[in-house]
């Protein structure tokens, strides 16, 4: 599972409130949520952010709220992978639950600069950065997380699963 | 027997394990689960696509329209309604029109619906603040919330615990919101990232349920699991008339393995405040420069209780309010409307020009009932300061207590309670 695009550099603890204000949680429509996608923090991005782009964040993003429209927002505005040095813990969980790939690299976290070529190879945990001829390598993600976020979340993943006939194991 | 904390002790217990120790992966059932009309909505989305047909419990889920109850526009309505259909579908025990409701961590203890030693789980952040009553709570995300609503079970990593010990008696006008701003001063947002707080101390001992339940309700803001505090005497009595089902006490081991711990002399400690746009960029009140404000509130999960009420009623008594300031007072539940209203509180907000508005958690997230202007500052007795967090992405929060949020309403200004004595 291999994600490639430009990349967009934010700093440490970057909130839930940055990521999408509560003022527009009046809806669960994910195209609605991701045009506001980091508005707080940086105006342009939901205009200029294309498919596959990689947000490239310090410690801790993420933190505050519980909301789950914050990986639906980032998700809908076509970002391919979040790259943090760490993550902050329920927005860890609910990344992987709306099947938005999450790595945690504090080596690329701090080499990767805004508008550089990235690649992401999840299977291999390794991010290469083709603008600066960099590599870094993160934890593998491992092979029934990529199901669950080639399923497209958690819920997907589970209903695969029924649909599966009994005895099958799992890929 | 295997040396535990009190979180590992309620999640072995409710895992079905002798002992469970951090990092290990533990499937747990659950007490009580919650959410609401900002994250009720997303669950439900989900509930419906697995296929499930019933909750697990009808009795032990809540869904509490709070956020942007009552409804602040036609979106919010459409989501309050997705959660009211659905409780009348699922004959849920506990859904709470307008009315009858209150701020979600507030109005839950208050009810006498999570219990010392319970697990629970809420898709709100904020879930964390039930650690008060020496119960496992923390927030999860909506699907989560899902999961748990049609099994009755989570799965966690245990999270490693961190002991803060509190030394000294506190000064005047000093309560748990200076406690807790103090400690996440110190440690940083990330400072307990997925860890388990545990508050001890005579500090701790001494401290009122008003002031235990702000501690807890802030340890998401130092980036923590859960908050929690260890249940005595004081939780006894305030839990013993409300609870609806029996409860546990559990205690941590004297020799419980923590990660680290901090020991403070808390006696010399003045009220604080967090200066936009962190939790973290906490400063003595008295050192502040003076800062002049447009809004003040005195609310929300951490600090509209009716205590945090008394506080603010005490210093507003026979003032007013600067007249460049709004001041907002929104007590968290309707029983502390009504217990405020008795005790002639109300009758000294009013006479200080404040305002009372009917439960909700509205501006202290920029929902609506207080939305700040570009430029405009604000004291509030909430837990988040962020940008743009209660309005205008030119706007600042800072976050105080109540009394030092009275008396600002007061004086137009950031200022301690002694200043418009």
């Amino acid at each position: 599972m291999k994600i490639k695009g430009q990349a967009w550099k934010f700093g440490d603890d970057v909130d839930t409130d940055a990521i999408i204000p509560a003022r527009y949680l009046n809806t669960t429509d994910p195209a609605l949520l991701a045009a506001h996608c980091m508005e707080d923090a940086d105006p342009s991005f939901a205009a200029r952010a294309k498919p596959g782009d990689i947000i490239v964040a310090g410690r801790n993003f993420g933190c505050g709220s519980s909301r789950e429209h914050a990986p639906i927002a980032i998700k809908g505005a076509g970002v391919g992978c979040v790259v943090a040095h760490s993550f902050a813990r329920i927005f860890y969980r609910n990344a992987f639950n709306m099947g938005l790939p999450i790595l945690e690299c504090p080596e690329a976290a701090a080499s990767i600069e805004a508008g550089d070529q990235v690649e992401v190879d999840l299977s291999r945990g390794s991010i290469v950065n083709h603008s600066r001829q960099q590599e870094y390598q993160a934890h593998s993600v491992p092979p029934f997380m990529r199901e669950l976020l080639e399923a497209g979340g958690l819920m997907a993943y589970v209903g695969a699963q029924l649909r599966k006939p009994k005895g099958q194991p799992a890929k | 027997m295997t040396s535990m904390t009190i979180s590992e002790k309620i999640l072995a217990k409710h895992a079905g394990q002798s002992s469970v120790r951090s990092d290990d992966l533990i499937e747990a059932g659950i007490d009580f689960a919650l959410g609401n009309d900002i994250t009720a909505p997303l669950a439900i989305e989900a509930f419906r696509k697995s296929g499930a047909e019933r909750v697990f419990d009808r009795e032990r889920v809540a869904l509490i329209p709070d956020h942007f109850a009552p409804n602040k526009d036609i979106a919010s309505a459409m989501q309050i309604r997705t959660l009211r259909e659905f409780a009348r579908e699922q004959q849920l025990v506990h859904f709470y029109e307008v009315g009858r409701m209150g701020v979600e961590h507030a109005l839950l203890p208050e009810q006498g619906l999570v219990l010392p030693g319970d697990v629970v789980i809420g898709a709100d952040s904020h879930t964390c603040t039930y650690g008060a009553l020496g119960a496992f709570a923390t927030g999860v995300g909506s699907t989560d919330l899902a999961a748990a609503m049609i099994t009755g079970k989570i799965w966690f990593k245990v999270p490693a615990s961190v002991k803060f010990i509190f030394r000294g008696q506190r000064r005047p006008w000093v309560g748990g919101k200076d406690l807790i701003l103090h400690t996440i001063g110190q440690i940083g947002v990330d400072g307990a990232r997925y860890k388990a707080m545990e508050f001890v101390g005579e500090t701790i001992e001494a401290l009122p349920m008003t002031d235990r339940f702000t501690m807890c309700n802030m340890a998401i803001e130092a980036g923590a699991k859960v908050g929690i505090i260890a249940p005595d005497a004081v939780t006894e009595e305030y839990v013993r008339a409300r609870a609806k089902r029996p409860y546990e006490f559990y205690r941590s081991d004297e020799d419980a393995v923590y990660e680290s711990v901090y020991d403070w002399d808390v006696s010399a400690l003045e009220p604080m405040v967090a200066l936009p746009h962190s939790p973290q960029n906490v400063k003595p009140v008295t050192a502040l420069p003076q800062i002049r404000i447009d809004q003040v509130v005195v609310g929300s999960c951490t600090n509209g209780r009716l205590e945090d009420l008394r506080q603010a009623a005490a210093v507003l008594k026979g003032k007013k309010v600067a007249p460049q300031v709004r001041c907002l007072i929104i007590p968290a539940t309707q029983w502390i409307y009504q217990q405020a209203m008795r005790e002639g509180l109300f009758e000294i907000f009013l006479e200080a020009e404040a305002a009372v508005s009917t439960p909700t958690c509205g501006p202290c997230l920029g929902g609506h009932m207080g939305i700040l202007a570009a430029g405009e500052r604000a004291v509030a007795t909430t837990n988040r300061n962020f940008v743009g967090r209660m309005g205008h992405v030119e706007s600042e929060v800072y976050l105080s207590n109540p009394a030092v949020a009275a008396a600002s309403a007061i004086a137009g200004r950031i200022a301690h309670p002694d200043e418009v004595q």
